[in-house]
């Protein structure tokens, strides 16, 4: 999920070509108060008009603390974008102010019901003992942490180690399995330290998170590399299904791959990296397929 | 008249001689031609070449009216040579010179002042850029007919051909010994390899060093041989090392570029190229030095080893050399301080000749064995056809170089090139001008989309299925042309005039002119 100033119609305009799954176009922290407007109506028109492939997201200003939320939503809503990133999300309150503000222009316009989904960035320690709630709104699709703010709400600094976030990152992805919905990680400011960036990856989706958010096209290929299941783990992952799939066509209850046993949790987790590897664009032979 | 790549022009071209217009790619010359040489001359023992200024020089050679002098670019932006020439040649009050260098640099705008003046009349190079690559696109008939552009392996069939008669060579070298016998190697000004000077000291009717660094002992190995030369002048400072060679050239981290350059790598690897004994040409730009990175990696992880390396070298380049990816490098000029250190040090980097390069007519430039090139381009059009001479407002910003010998030899071309440029689509219907045909071209890697020339079925039965994402070059237009829309054309003046420059094909014939834009 990479962020996309909307003011920068070069780098909206090129934003597509890195591969990023979702594309986060922002109107709010790195745009400066006197080009609120015009980023706001660039990402209205770029939605509207250029033909993104991958999933689009727009972040908008605080709805309720700042003056710009709600003119950001009625400008940018019916341009379609599949996701609105709500930042600072501190209460379910505001995230039904935009549900209901998003089903009005779903039916004013005419989209399927549903077309537009949130996305709650959880970045004050308000807001982190709210998440659980938060995360069970309806539309809510994912949580995502926001690291810098949350720091400062903490009144700590990023180190090396992440020891000042993992508290929050933890609850946060508690909130989101507790919710079935996605937990995003938050962003690497240190844009060329590609080493460090790519051990926070390792860390963040060791402890479960679902994808990374992204500053710089730099970060793109590593978050790919590291979300992808290893050649290794799609094999085994395709035999469990295999065997598992056999072991069912044919009544037999108990199965091993290469002498282990396997059971329920085992065959969910080889789901996962198939769907995993799928999704990375991992060319999978489509008779190992478990889904039917 | 019009010729093969369906450009017109008048068939005769005042000053000029008289073309036959381009009509292929390895087309033999339509009567025999054989190798020019310089007028022989006795050499007196106990003679002494050293000359304490240019001025000297000038009268020592009997410079006049009317001469052709040449220069090589191996100081690139970092030349002083051309301009402490031309300052001795305007203050001796000799006019109607004809400049003919390997190539001008954005260092070189003086130059403007000596057309105004009437010192310099004509111009012949491989590239024209900044002030004055604009100034003489507005400005044509300031010279006395239209500059002719060749490439580089161009440069070296018209010299050895003779249709490029030098009167005088002024060489800059970096070291060079009482003899004449010279090196860029070594020396304060060091810029690696002479490729260029190799052929201008051989061919020039008389020949002039200019050094910084003229030592009391023996160069060797030399570049230039004392046999060759004529006059050493000494003086201060022939360049600014800062503008000669950079650091090592570093690999991008634009992302585009970065982007071009992985597409370009995974390209070359399922080409059906990529393989043991390969050779590989890749150029100095961000988007070539970054493919070299990736091509690295994958011939690390596939255990494969190349053959030779050809072209400009950079340090990049003299790492693979040095980790043993590739056997030989053959290096016209040096890029960076890495790489002229390679060519000091490791025997397997070799100086070479710009024939020995790329002359067409010769029984085997090297690059007639080059399987692999990477090329840049500003624009390139509907049939492949490559610019690298003129922007988008038609004027004179760039150089032919080695693009169109690269193109012709290689048996893989691989254009690598942004598919927007600002707001500008880089795949026109026609390109603004030609320097490299596109039966050249076989593939044009955007950060958008790939094309491959469809006269190469078996590429595009290579690249199928390998997650590269292939169009026609009209459907890469097309997605330009939706996201940004199409530019007007620019209005070009018909007249003979306002003909600023020909583009010269490898061979000599004639591939396209420069007209004034309106």
């Amino acid at each position: 999920m990479m962020f996309v100033p909307g003011n920068s119609p070069k780098m909206i305009n090129n934003a597509e070509i890195y591969g990023a799954d979702t594309l986060m176009f922002d109107v709010e922290d790195s745009i400066a108060i006197s080009q609120k407007d015009a980023a706001r109506m660039m990402v209205k028109y770029a939605l509207k008009y250029l033909p993104f492939n991958c999933e689009t997201a727009v972040r908008v200003n605080h709805v309720t603390q700042t003056p710009f939320g709600m003119d950001d939503l009625k400008a940018i809503l019916p341009s379609k974008p599949d996701l609105i990133r709500l930042p600072k999300t501190e209460s379910v309150d505001e995230v039904r102010l935009v549900t209901n503000l998003i089903e009005k222009v779903e039916t004013k316009e005419g989209f399927p019901e549903g077309s537009i989904n949130i996305i709650c960035a959880i970045e004050s320690v308000r807001g982190l003992y709210e998440a659980r709630a938060i995360a069970k709104e309806k539309r809510v699709v994912a949580i995502a942490l926001g690291g810098e703010d949350f720091i400062a709400d903490l009144r700590t600094q990023r180190t090396a180690h992440g020891i000042e976030l993992y508290y929050a990152r933890s609850q946060i992805l508690m909130a989101a399995r507790d919710a079935n919905i996605q937990a995003m990680d938050t962003v690497f400011a240190d844009v060329y330290n590609l080493e460090g960036f790519r051990k926070e990856v390792t860390d963040s989706k060791d402890m479960g998170f679902d994808g990374k958010s992204v500053i710089h096209p730099l970060q793109i290929g590593i978050v790919h590399e590291i979300y992808t299941p290893t050649e290794q783990q799609i094999t085994h992952s395709v035999k469990v299904l295999a065997s598992y799939k056999d072991a069912i066509a044919n009544n037999r209850g108990v199965i091993t791959v290469d002498g282990k046993m396997i059971d329920g949790p085992i065959v969910v987790r080889a789901e996962r990296i198939v769907a995993q590897a799928k999704a990375a664009g991992v060319w999978i032979q489509e008779e190992f397929n478990h889904e039917e | 008249m019009k010729n093969k790549a369906g450009r017109e022009f008048p068939i005769h071209i005042d000053g000029l001689k008289s073309y036959r217009p381009y009509a292929g790619l390895f087309i033999e010359p339509s009567t025999p031609v054989r190798m020019a040489g310089k007028l022989l001359c006795v050499g007196k023992p106990g003679s002494n070449k050293i000359l304490n200024s240019l001025t000297e020089a000038i009268e020592a050679t009997c410079l006049h009216d009317g001469m052709t002098i040449s220069f090589h670019h191996h100081f690139r932006n970092g030349d002083y040579i051309i301009q402490l020439v031309m300052t001795a040649i305007a203050a001796k009050g000799i006019q109607d010179i004809t400049i003919a260098t390997s190539s001008l640099n954005d260092c070189h705008d003086f130059l403007i002042d000596y057309i105004e003046n009437g010192t310099v009349t004509a111009l012949e190079t491989s590239g024209l850029r900044g002030k004055l690559g604009a100034y003489l696109t507005k400005n044509p008939s300031k010279l006395k007919r239209p500059v002719i552009i060749r490439s580089h392996g161009g440069r070296a069939r018209a010299i050895e051909a003779g249709d490029l008669k030098i009167d005088v060579a002024f060489m800059g070298v970096p070291t060079c010994d009482r003899f004449g016998n010279a090196t860029g190697q070594i020396g304060k000004s060091a810029c690696g390899a002479l490729g260029y000077a190799m052929l201008d000291s051989r061919f020039a009717e008389q020949v002039v060093l200019v050094t910084d660094n003229l030592i009391d002992g023996y160069v060797f190995p030399y570049s230039i041989p004392q046999t060759d030369v004529n006059y050493i002048v000494p003086v201060e400072a022939i360049g600014d090392p800062a503008g000669i060679a950079s650091g090592i050239l570093r690999i991008t981290k634009n992302p585009i570029q970065l982007i071009l350059a992985e597409v370009a790598a995974k390209a070359i690897e399922h080409s059906g190229y990529f393989k043991n004994g390969y050779s590989l040409q890749l150029g100095g730009g961000g988007a070539s030095l970054a493919v070299g990175r990736f091509i690295r990696e994958k011939m690390l992880k596939q255990q494969i080893k190349g053959g030779f390396g050809v072209g400009g070298m950079t340090g990049v380049f003299a790492k693979m050399l040095e980790e043993g990816l590739f056997e030989i490098c053959y290096d016209t000029q040096t890029f960076d301080t890495t790489a002229i250190q390679s060519l000091r040090e490791n025997p397997r980097h070799v100086e070479m000749s710009a024939s020995f390069y790329a002359n067409p007519w010769s029984p085997g430039p090297i690059i007639n064995a080059l399987d692999i090139g990477i090329l840049g381009a500003t624009e390139v059009d509907l049939d492949f056809n490559v610019n690298v001479i003129t922007n988008s407002n038609g004027l004179l910003m760039g150089a032919s170089g080695g693009h169109s010998d690269i193109a012709a030899a290689a048996k893989l071309s691989i254009i690598v090139m942004p598919l927007i440029r600002g707001r500008l689509p880089m795949v026109r219907d026609r390109v603004q001008n030609i320097v490299t045909p596109g039966e050249s071209i076989d593939v044009v890697v955007t950060d958008r989309g790939i094309a491959i020339n469809p006269r190469r079925d078996d590429l595009i039965e290579n690249l199928r299925n390998r997650g590269l994402n292939i169009m026609t070059i009209e459907e890469l237009q097309g997605l330009a042309h939706k996201l940004i829309g199409k530019p007007q054309e620019i209005p070009l003046s018909q007249e003979e005039k306002d003909i600023v420059a020909v583009i010269e094909y490898r061979d000599g014939t004639l591939l396209d002119i420069i007209r004034k834009p309106l």
